[in-house]
């Protein structure tokens, strides 16, 4: 076996915000963030100060749990080449409380209304596509649960 | 602050020049601008030039030499779509503050077809489009529509609407990229893009320039006996919300700018003969005759149903056709807003005219985010 061979391939999240797990998939990843000690505002990733307060910190460490509801929502039919459309693309306030960017699965994109406001929802990862260097680039996903 | 008039603006129509470059949009239009005036190049002290995807190529610069390059101070902005009221902004700033007595603020861009706005960057392997949300402006401008939907009950069909107004005003502004009137069926019939905006509910790209001469009261009189005047010109970006920028907060910042404008000018919503607005998609407008204070918390459906903002209602907004049918050269837009309502105000805005037009609003958001108002009186 060759040495490049050998090379292990690897699970990078899409986004600096997504923790994946050093056993991952075995574990499932997160959401990581922080919270400002000053105002307790919540903020996906890493901060050099609070945008709310201007507290320089420290920072305490967040580990948001993935479950959530629809905040808002869109149905982008309309997008970049090589992505598959329709797509729901929602805003989902976590029940941790930070707001986060994300594809809904579950839920009838020809049909949008009112009836999808509050819905709840819970995170999953999934691999979207592979880099050039041919590591998985892994990407947080939300579902409809049988909630509301 | 000193007062600053208006002595010149034009712009060139807004549609797709692929035989000509932007300097020489930006020329044109500056040219036709200082004519307006009654001015030449060597009476303007300092240049600002608002270009979003130019700006780091010095095309003030450019312009000048293509214009007269006299050695004067010339500054390049961007700001987003922001980007030609900032510059106009600018200008004022400087006239105001004593430092210049004649300022020049352009506004270009050349966009040709180049589709989606941020679609590059969503094509790079690390891109989250699609696959967490989106971040491209359809789908942007369709949450921030869904959430009126949300907390007011707007309806699909009412932004829908915005879209039918605009379009039907579009026909009387030959400066306008399209001038087709859109029945409510066709708007709502058409290709969906993000919901609910569909293909007649989102501004199209496209190419043009605009261009405005500052004044200081006592330079304008040498140059015309009717002035127009700046009235406030506000400037502000997106505070803190506790979503936001996840889901961009396009609200907030209008409202903290029209509260600042309003009390510049020492007038209220009420006092306005109309408005030229940021309709970059439909969802948009209404959402902003709230942050303007035209109407009530939650009363933008029910304004836009009983059609109080076409010319000739009770408040009219966007008489050019909007951004949905004048087009959104994306540096240009800014200041093609003021010169609309500069030719209202002197009664020179042809069949759309609005009636004994007095003062004028001119708003623009960029997101990011940056949100200008211009207060424009007689």
């Amino acid at each position: 076996m060759t040495q490049e061979a050998s090379t292990p391939k690897k699970s990078n999240p899409i986004v600096p915000f997504l923790k994946l797990p050093e056993n991952y998939p075995d574990q499932e990843g997160y959401l990581w963030g922080v919270k400002c000690p000053q105002c307790g505002a919540k903020f996906l990733g890493a901060r050099t100060a609070c945008a709310n307060c201007g507290s320089t910190g420290p920072f305490e460490e967040q580990k948001f749990g993935g479950e959530g509801e629809i905040y808002v929502f869109s149905v982008v039919h309309q997008t970049v080449p090589g992505l598959e459309a329709p797509y729901v693309a929602a805003i989902i306030d976590l029940d941790d409380g930070v707001t986060v960017r994300a594809n809904v699965y579950g839920l009838d994109a020809t049909k949008p209304g009112p009836d999808w406001f509050g819905k709840k929802v819970k995170m999953f990862t999934e691999k979207v596509r592979v880099d050039r260097e041919g590591n998985d680039i892994v990407a947080a996903k939300f579902r409809v649960t049988n909630g509301k | 602050m000193r007062d600053v008039a208006i002595v010149g603006a034009n712009m060139l129509k807004f549609g797709r020049y692929p035989d000509k470059d932007v300097v020489t949009l930006a020329a044109e239009a500056s040219i036709a601008a200082m004519k307006d005036a009654g001015c030449t190049i060597k009476d303007v002290e300092l240049v600002v030039s608002g270009n979003l995807y130019q700006s780091n190529a010095m095309i003030g610069q450019r312009i000048m030499k293509e214009i007269g390059a006299t050695g004067v101070p010339v500054i390049n902005v961007s700001n987003a779509c922001a980007t030609g009221s900032t510059a106009f902004r600018e200008a004022y700033m400087s006239v105001a503050s004593g430092a210049y007595d004649v300022a020049l603020a352009i506004g270009s861009e050349q966009m040709g077809k180049m589709g989606l706005l941020g679609a590059d960057g969503a094509s790079r392997e690390y891109s989250t489009e699609g696959v967490m949300g989106t971040g491209l402006m359809p789908g942007v401008f369709g949450q921030a529509g869904v959430e009126h939907m949300r907390k007011y009950g707007t309806t699909q069909e009412q932004f829908a609407k915005v879209a039918v107004k605009n379009h039907k005003h579009s026909v009387n502004n030959p400066y306008a990229q399209y001038q087709i009137e859109t029945p409510l069926e066709d708007v709502l019939n058409a290709r969906p893009i993000a919901y609910p905006n569909t293909l007649y509910m989102c501004c199209p790209t496209g190419d043009g320039a605009a261009a405005a001469v500052l004044m200081s009261a006592e330079k304008a009189k040498q140059f015309t006996s009717k002035p127009v005047w700046v009235a406030a010109s506000v400037l502000t970006s997106d505070p803190y919300t506790p979503r936001n920028p996840t889901m961009f907060d396009i609200n907030t910042l209008t409202r903290n700018a029209s509260k600042e404008a309003y009390e510049k000018a020492g007038i209220g919503p009420e006092d306005l003969s109309q408005v030229e607005l940021h309709d970059c998609f439909a969802t948009a407008e209404l959402l902003h005759y709230e942050n303007l204070g035209l109407c009530g918390e939650g009363e933008a459906g029910r304004m836009i149903d009983e059609g109080a903002t076409y010319v000739g209602g009770k408040i009219p907004v966007n008489a050019s056709g909007g951004l949905l049918s004048k087009g959104h050269p994306l540096g240009a837009t800014g200041v093609a807003n003021i010169v609309e309502i500069v030719w209202h105000l002197r009664g020179e805005a042809g069949a759309r005219q609005v009636e004994n037009s007095k003062v004028g609003l001119a708003h623009v958001i960029g997101l990011g985010s940056a949100c200008t108002i211009n207060i424009i009186k007689k």
